[in-house]
Order: structure tokens, then sequence, then C-alpha cells
């Protein structure tokens, strides 16, 4: 190790947040999930609501997520995640719920938990992992798997005839008076680092005023299942899944900034 | 110059993934030619050029990476 | 406590007992025969009254898990529906079980299978007592008899709930979800503050203090071993709740030479083939059984020594009977009768099924 003479309290730049646990994650190498909870964790460490944090996990490669979060949680049934946010968020209004979902359990089989909570405008933050294909059973296509994309299911590449179209369901839900803040990131560079965790903070901050359902979706890699290098799944992530699933805000203060 | 910024990677967490490395503006990241208790080549620093941007830091999804700089 | 007589359906006697009981939450989805209940919520408003929470959600899917949800952060919640409804709830209800989270849904029965009638029936008694939804579980089954048991057992149900850590379901039926019958209610229970939240659910995630650790509620274990001393501590509790919680009520049985065996609408119906079969000199007693799980397997077998035959009377092809038959063990004979899909027995009817299958037995 170099200027091992800086290594001062003083001159901490960036440490480990401890609202994350000391649990080693489980995810693949280069996986967007660890650096999406650890995101979170500082979000919440930094607006001081450990206390006031509920995290509601999903059913997937994230089914691990309250392992790895230091904050109370729930474990919901496959995509039934906002419907437990629901009722604790209603229970508990003074309270920082959120779920955090793949794209399988958000925008498959937990279409309609997810329609109807953003629809009632729920005061819960949504973080919405999109990586096109689902990790956890080993790389089937998802409702948000890219046509022509190989996945186990879709061997020869997804075909619209077979499997219809790439789901965005980003867009649908922005469409829904109930959504305050609907926003789409990623987390591959530093940058977009920093602005996945503004994005974050802001659908957090949304939560403390009472605006209603903040969304935030993080397009993200899956090494595995893509069968790609973790930095060679970012590069595929930039050109393929960008062009599809473009980064940006969607819906800011209730209102639609695109299209 | 001497460089201001070095990293301490708790490399026993590192999974190898490589992309703090490539997220390194200076290129003072790598992966050791060792491995560590789970098989991983762990990433460490391999020239005194670091300048304390923490871009490998933010990129790391298992956090395994502390940054400090000299004021 | 001042008592209040009212005049109510089955059904605005749940919902009644909900305000009155300190729920905190209430979250369903309309299906007859049982949507009054939260249309008696809705109209009464108690989130002005009591603070309780009443949500109508998009489908039996998601308000069980709304219930799950409130559940794990330590809540009084509840939720209620009929057959087919409950039938999209077992996921739920298995992640309930799984979880260990307390809470309480009615199940105001229907007749089945699929889409099947609104009228009442006793069909989802196997549904109720073996499991229904994947795994090894037991919900604890209550079967209310009459619109003040309706209003009760929610009272009790929150007591087993909280002690066991297990869904209670009421398993009641369209008859007396929707008969009109007096009823005494009680004086309004106050829903717990957040210290006697932390007290009487300790382990809940209700937001996590700096003097400990995060909880976790999951039913997930990918241990196999961790998930098989899990299943041991589930039964455990399952044989706990056979050992101290079991409910009957026994009537004229000390004497009896035949039993009806029954619960809910057909223990009603029953009583009065009793009276009838009084008439033509039978000696006749009523195990009216009021919890479902855990089974009154003991007093059946104590009973089945004494007596020259059981009949299991539901409104079903026969279900109940089978445990009837298991906890006599052939010590006399055991047999069903039931009309079902939505029609109910009458006394006639019932009587002359002792006569036929019991008594005139060769």
């Amino acid at each position: 190790m170099f200027n091992q003479d800086i290594v001062k309290p003083e001159n901490l730049v960036y440490k480990r947040t401890d609202v994350l646990t000391d649990n080693v994650m489980h995810y693949c190498p280069g996986c967007g999930h660890g650096t999406t909870h650890r995101i979170i964790a500082e979000v919440i460490e930094e607006m001081g609501i450990q206390d006031k944090a509920i995290c509601v996990a999903p059913v997937g490669c994230s089914v691990l997520a309250y392992n790895y979060f230091e904050v109370d949680s729930l474990g919901a049934a496959h995509g039934r995640a906002p419907a437990l946010a629901t009722a604790i968020q209603r229970l508990n209004p003074d309270h920082h719920v959120f779920t955090y979902q793949g794209d399988g359990d958000l925008a498959a089989i937990g279409t309609a938990e997810t329609i109807h909570a953003c629809n009632r405008g729920e005061n819960i933050v949504i973080i919405f992992i999109n990586n096109g294909i689902y990790g956890m059973t080993g790389g089937q296509m998802a409702p948000t798997t890219l046509i022509g994309m190989k996945t186990a299911t879709t061997p020869y590449g997804r075909n619209v005839e077979l499997n219809g179209y790439p789901l965005q369901i980003t867009e649908l839900l922005a469409q829904l008076p109930g959504t305050y803040f609907v926003t789409r990131q990623s987390v591959h560079t530093a940058a977009a680092v920093r602005k996945t965790k503004k994005a974050v903070r802001q659908a957090f901050e949304n939560q403390k005023n009472k605006k209603g359902t903040s969304f935030v979706e993080v397009v993200s890699n899956c090494n595995s299942g893509w069968k790609m290098p973790a930095p060679k799944a970012n590069e595929w992530m930039v050109e393929n899944m960008f062009a599809k699933y473009p980064i940006g805000d969607i819906k800011v203060d209730g209102e639609l900034v695109q299209k | 110059m001497a460089a201001k910024g070095t990293v301490v990677i708790d490399k026993e967490r590192c999974k190898g993934c490589g992309v703090c490395i490539v997220a390194c503006p200076k290129s003072v990241l790598a992966l050791a030619k060792n491995v560590n208790g789970k098989g991983y080549n762990y990433s460490e620093a391999t020239i005194d050029e670091c300048i304390g941007c923490a871009s490998c830091a933010m990129v790391c999804p298992d956090g395994v990476i502390t940054v400090y700089k000299a004021k | 406590m001042a008592k209040e007589l009212k005049l109510m359906k089955g059904n605005e006697a749940i919902a009644e007992a909900a305000i009155r009981s300190g729920c905190d939450g209430y979250f369903g989805y309309p299906i007859t025969p049982q949507s009054e209940v939260m249309e008696h919520l809705m109209a009464e408003k108690p989130w002005e009254k009591t603070g309780m929470v009443v949500l109508q959600a998009e489908s039996e899917t998601s308000s069980i898990n709304m219930v799950y949800g409130g559940a794990g952060v330590g809540k009084k919640v509840m939720t209620s529906s009929s057959s087919p409804g409950i039938s999209l709830m077992q996921e739920g209800l298995t992640y309930l079980a799984g979880a260990e989270l307390p809470a309480i849904v009615v199940n105001v029965v229907r007749g089945g299978p699929g889409l099947g009638t609104i009228q009442p029936s006793q069909a989802d008694y196997f549904q109720a007592t073996k499991g229904g939804g994947h795994g090894d579980y037991q919900l604890f089954v209550l079967a209310p008899a009459t619109v003040q048991e309706m209003y009760d057992f929610v009272f009790l149900g929150w007591e087993i709930a909280f002690k066991y850590r297990n869904p209670v379901m009421i398993l009641s039926d369209g008859a007396i979800g929707q008969v009109m019958e007096k009823l005494y209610v009680g004086d309004y229970v106050p829903r717990w503050t957040e210290e006697e939240l932390r007290k009487n659910a300790p382990w809940a995630s209700f937001g996590k203090p700096a003097d400990r650790k995060h909880h976790i509620i999951t039913s997930l274990e990918l241990d196999s071993a961790k998930q098989e001393q899990h299943n041991h501590k589930l039964q455990a509790k399952y044989r706990e709740m056979e050992e101290k919680e079991v409910r009957f009520e026994a009537i004229n049985c000390d004497d009896a030479d035949y039993i009806f065996v029954a619960y809910g609408s057909s223990a009603r119906i029953a009583e009065k083939a009793m009276q009838l079969g009084k008439e033509k000199g039978y000696k006749i007693g009523i195990l009216r059984l009021i919890t479902l799980f855990p089974f009154p397997k003991k007093k059946i077998a104590e009973l089945s020594t004494k007596v020259k035959g059981m009949l299991a009377v539901e409104m079903s092809a026969g279900q109940m009977v089978e445990d009837v038959r298991l906890a006599a063990e052939f010590r006399c004979p055991v047999e069903h009768f039931g009309r079902y899909g939505g029609i109910i027995h009458t006394p006639q009817e019932v009587l002359e099924g002792l006569e036929e299958k019991i008594i005139k037995r060769k």
C-alpha cells in the first residue's frame, strides 16, 4: 500500500456506511445490486432515518437484501412487496418504508401490486433493479429482456411473436397520477452512482414530505446471466440496455419531464 | 508531484470484479496475482498515483474500498 | 364492561368487533357473501374514532400481503373474504404461518368448487384445517355458530394470534355472515400504543432502535438443517395448541346413544334435529366444535367408547368426518350427512340421515 501516512481519520474521504451490516453480500462479482444497496444505506445514514426505515425485500437475486441493510426488514412473497409496503406505511405514516425489487418481481408477477400501489400514490419508495433477466433462477427471460437477447428460456433470442415486447414499466408508472417522482438511473460509473444517490435521496425526501410514490429504476448488469465479466457487462448495458431504457428523470415533482 | 490520496482495500471481501479498475482515472488499480481466501484475485493499488477521488469506492458493489486524501 | 344490545348481520359484527377490539388495520377485497364487513367499516370511518386503517385492495392476493406487512411490524391486522378469495390468499397464509405472524383472516364460506355459488357452505374445512397452502403448517381455526360468536371470536382471535404468533382463521359461512341476530357489544378497547406494541410484539420490524440489531421477518431459510429446526418449532407450537386450546360445546352428550358432530350453521340445524329426535325417543347429543384446529380428538375418542354411533353433520361432501373417524378409531360407527353446493340441510333431513346411516345400520 502506498501513502500509509495519510491513512488517518481526518483524511477519510469515503468509507462503507454502518447502515450496511458486516455480512458479505452473496451477489456475483460486479453486480449492481451491491452498489445500489450501498447507495440506499448511505442515504438512510445521511438523513438520520435508520430507526424509521423499513425495508421490504423481494424474491429474486435480492431476496436476502434484508441481511445487508441494518434496518428492520420484511421478506415479501414474489411480487408482493408494494402490498406489504402499502400497509406498513399507512400503519406508520412517519416511517420510511421502501421496497427493493427486481424486474421479474416488480414487472411480471407483481405488476398488479406495483401499479395499484403507485396509482393510490402510496407514500413509499420503490427501488427497481432492471437487468433484463432472472438472475436467481438461472438467467431466464424477464419482462424487460431485450428483443433478440439470449436467455435460458429464449435460447435463440427473445422473439416478439413468441415472447412479446420488453416492458417499459417505468414509463407506464409515470403516467399514473399517484407517482410523484419517477426516474431511471444506473450505477456503472462513479458519476452515475452519484446521480443515483441523488435520486434515491430525492425519493426519501419526497416521502418525508408525504408526496406520494417515488420510483427509482436502476438499470443494472447481470454478469452471470449475460455471461460476461463485469466491466464488459457494463459496456454491453450502455450500448444495448440504455437504448431501450434511457437514463434520466421521467417525472419530477408530479410533472412529466419526458414524453 | 507526490500523490495525495490512497485506498485501503479489504482484500478478503473483494470479489475481483474489476469495476474499480475501469473507474480509476489514474489507472492505479489492478487485480493482484495472488488470490484471497475466497479464491478471487483481489484489487490492489499498483502505482503511487492515487488522487483520492473515490471513484473506485463509488462503483465498488461490495463496499470494500476506503479512501483517504491528504488535506 | 358495559354491554350494548345491537341487531346486526354476522358480517357487520365482524367489522364492529374489529373496531372495538383495537384492530389497527383491515385490508380487504369485495366478494359475496361477506362484502358487508368492509362496507360496515367504511361506513363507520374508524380512522376518525380509533385511528384504524381500512383499505380496499386490488385483489385478495394484495389484501393478504398487506396483512403480512402490517403483522410484520407488530400491528393488529385482519382481512376477510369468501372461498374463491380465500383460495387466492393461500400464498399469503403460508407465508404468514412460515414467518410466524399473528393476524385474523375471516372466511365466510360459500359453495364451490371454482366460482361455485354464493350460498352458504362448509366445504372449505380441508383448506382451513389442513394447511391450504404449501408446507407443513396450521392455521388456528375458530368456527362461530352465532352472530355473537362472530363478534367474540375477533377478540379471542387477537389473543390466540399474538400468544402463538400464528394466523387465526375465523371459519364462518354465508348463513352466519348474512343472518341478523341480536348481539351484545362491549366498550372500545383502545389500539395499542407504540410502547404496548413493543411490549406485545417485541420481535416485530417496527423500526430499529439504536440499541439492537435489525429484525428480519421472513419465511426463508436456505439452510435446510435450520429450516427443519424451524419446522420442529412450528410443530411444537401446534402440539401446544392441541394441548391447551381445544374448545367445544358438549350438549346432552353424557347419556347420549348418538352424537351429532357439527360446527357453525350445521351445529344449529343439528340442535333442532336433536329435538326432533327426542320426540321419537332417540337420545342424541351434540358435540359442537368451536376450534376446528386444534381438533377435539380426546373428547371424540372418549365419546366413541360410550355411544352407538356418530354423525358428522356438515355442508360438504364429507370433510370433517375424516377427522372424526380418525379420532374415533373405529370404536363406533362414524358417518357423514350433509347437503352441499350451497344447499343448507333441514333438521328433518339430518334426523333422517342419522336414522338411515347409524340407527338402522345393518
